[in-house]
């Protein structure tokens, strides 16, 4: 804020594929996370464009954009972004409730949704009962109840101890496999990213400073 | 967002800041309150005072005298339409002219006249008029004792309490200390005999009459406290016989002499009839039906014009000093939905990350403050209508130390009650306006940033 324009992401040009899954690495201030929202439809660039599945997110109103959000993209957060006054199930199915999805069915697609991230059993609880881990694959389930195209990860493991860490991302890296969902993971971990990602972009200063292939992550592929 | 799910949404929203929501609540279910409170009030007081005065008779009621008469109301009438001289008499077929037009329930004449009444074996002077049985309804009988005539032709008389006391020879000097229960209790049920002139005709010779002593034993059946010096027909007249039984007494009357051309007649002569009206909407077109026939007419509609006027200013009045009250709680709601913002602003971002539209978020604000407004006017109705029959009870215990029968000051009708509560929800709603438009174009990056 304050009169100075920051350039939070400064002539980044990049284009990324259905299925692949990204990482999108730097440190923090680098514009990572700005890039992110870009891609989400919640923020909207002061020039250029986003477009995403031949549509210009530019060019749509904020109704549209707010479809976009619900339809096409699902996000999680570092910090889950759960909310706090309702249950598990009722925060997996609020996405639901936008989207205008009959009643009676959506128990049954928030259920559905929780026993892939394999939280069944706690369908009835407030997040803060549940451990990180459990929180973040409540989100992993919201993100994904509406059955989008492309995953937004935005630190997803920050507020994770490794292990815990490392069973969500596996559970995103199956996602993105089995079901061919586009994920942009932003993390300023490099480990993280080497071992899930298949393409890595490192940026500095709104810039994108490098753009390559997984090295490991080809040789796995090789491997498997 | 379907607005079931809003108003799902909102509720939950209502019920995790309880004791706020509850407050603003309260707010406006005072405000409301004291808008009920006021208004039924000065509704109230209006039916109390139009009731007052339907039941006097005065509203519905056409006094109707001839032009040939000196005794007019109203001079000025006689400056238009026919000249006495060629007005029509105001006999029995006027009378029943009258009688037939439409909107008038009834017209009778209005017939006194001074003689001699026999008590306990000692004289009395005073003037007899008769009643129309429909008066039993009227108000003049409110502080009756005993009961009204039986028939319309029944051998009874009610007496004004002034007279019943000098019957027990207690002094008069001072009416208002006459109590209606302490005359009535002895003279009830007594007989009192009336001594009166009728006048017969002559057979064929219509120029002149007899006059024939009479002497008729009447019950005691009621005494009344009505004044003799009210406005109504019978004023002055301090007995009061069935209007049947004095109609087929063919009592002399006072102009019986200057008339006795007409008199003589089959047909009788009144000096004044009295026609009620079916209400006092209709007073108007009727009295001026009547002055076509030719008569003069007299009736206080005009009053009550100007009574209508005075209260629709009151009630306006009221309704602005309750609104203040209403204005304030709806400021309260404002507050409450901004500070809700405030709280939210995390919540408001996640939903719109997970795609809730700008309307969406707006509608679940719209729910808030109209779950507010609804359930704050309905308990304000409540309040209110306690507020109100608290008032009136105590306004009857006042009324009933100051020797007033107690009287209903408080009316609610139904459709204030709807119109409170809607009135509420509306106030709400507006209310909700900026809180509403203002979390919908809460920006979810910042929302979402700080933690």
């Amino acid at each position: 804020m304050g009169s100075a324009t920051i350039r939070a992401v400064d002539g980044v040009s990049l284009e990324i594929h259905a299925g692949d899954f990204v990482a999108l690495l730097g440190a923090s201030g680098s514009g990572k996370s700005s890039l992110l929202n870009l891609l989400a439809g919640l923020d909207s660039p002061t020039s250029g464009s986003v477009v995403v599945n031949g549509n210009y997110l530019g060019g749509l109103s904020r109704n549209e954009l707010a479809a976009y959000r619900r339809h096409t993209v699902g996000m999680v957060f570092q910090s889950f972004n759960l909310i706090p006054s309702m249950t598990v199930i009722e925060n997996v199915e609020l996405p639901l409730r936008f989207a205008e999805v009959d009643r009676a069915k959506r128990g049954a697609l928030a259920a559905s949704a929780l026993e892939k991230v394999g939280l069944s059993a706690r369908l009835e609880h407030r997040p803060i009962e549940l451990s990180g881990g459990e929180q973040q694959r409540v989100a992993l389930a919201r993100a994904l109840i509406n059955g989008p195209n492309i995953l937004l990860a935005d630190e997803p493991t920050g507020n994770l101890d490794s292990r815990t860490g490392t069973e969500v991302m596996d559970l995103v890296r199956q996602l993105n496999e089995a079901m061919q969902m586009t994920v942009v993971l932003v993390t300023h971990e490099h480990d993280l990213a080497e071992k899930y990602a298949d393409r890595l972009i490192s940026m500095a200063d709104g810039k994108v400073i490098a753009d390559q292939w997984n090295p490991s992550r080809a040789a796995a592929g090789a491997q498997s | 967002m379907k607005l079931y799910d809003s108003i799902e949404l909102a509720g939950r929203n209502l019920r995790e800041s309880v004791l706020r929501n509850s407050l603003t609540t309260l707010g406006i279910s005072v405000g409301v309150a004291s808008l009920v409170a006021m208004l039924s009030l000065g509704i109230g007081l209006q039916q109390l005072a139009s009731r007052r005065l339907q039941r006097s008779g005065l509203f519905d009621s056409i006094v109707v005298t001839s032009r040939r008469d000196l005794r007019n109301f109203n001079r000025d009438q006689e400056e238009s339409g026919p000249a006495p001289e060629q007005s029509p008499d105001l006999n029995e077929t006027a009378r029943l002219k009258i009688a037939s037009l439409p909107g008038v329930v009834e017209a009778y004449p209005d017939l006194r006249f001074i003689t001699e009444l026999r008590f306990d074996d000692k004289p009395h002077l005073s003037m007899v008029a008769g009643m129309p049985m429909s008066n039993k309804d009227s108000d003049s009988f409110e502080g009756m004792q005993g009961r009204f005539f039986s028939a319309g032709d029944a051998h009874e008389v009610i007496l004004q309490k002034g007279f019943a006391a000098e019957l027990l020879g207690k002094s008069t000097r001072n009416p208002d200390e006459i109590k209606v229960g302490d005359v009535a209790q002895p003279l009830l049920g007594k007989q009192l005999v009336m001594r009166y002139a009728e006048r017969q005709s002559n057979g064929e010779d219509a120029e002149s009459f007899s006059v024939i002593s009479h002497e008729l034993p009447l019950t005691i059946v009621g005494v009344t406290d009505l004044d003799p010096d009210s406005m109504r027909g019978s004023a002055r007249a301090r007995l009061f016989i069935p209007q049947n039984l004095i109609e087929g007494m063919h009592p002399m009357q006072a102009y019986d002499m200057r008339e006795s051309n007409s008199a003589t007649s089959r047909d009788a002569l009144y000096a004044t009839v009295i026609a009620r009206i079916s209400g006092a909407g209709k007073v108007d077109t009727v009295e001026q039906a009547i002055k076509k026939l030719g008569f003069n007419t007299f009736s206080i509609l005009d009053a009550t014009k100007s009574m209508r006027r005075f209260f629709a200013i009151l009630d306006l009045f009221l309704g602005i000093f309750g609104s203040l009250a209403l204005t304030v709680a709806s400021i309260g709601i404002v507050n409450t939905l901004v500070m809700a913002i405030l709280e939210r602003r995390r919540e408001i971002g996640i939903m719109k990350a997970v795609g809730a539209s700008d309307s969406d978020v707006k509608g679940l604000f719209f729910a808030e403050a109209g779950a507010m407004g609804l359930l704050g006017g309905i308990a304000g109705t409540v309040l209110g209508w306690i507020i109100g029959r608290a008032i009136n009870f105590g306004t009857n215990i006042y009324m009933r130390r100051q020797g007033f029968p107690p009287e209903d000051i408080w009316s609610v009708p139904v459709w204030l009650v709807a119109g409170a509560i809607g009135f509420a929800f509306l106030v709400s709603l507006v209310s909700g306006l900026y809180p509403a438009s203002r979390a919908a174009k809460l920006d979810p990056v910042q929302a979402l940033r700080y933690e």
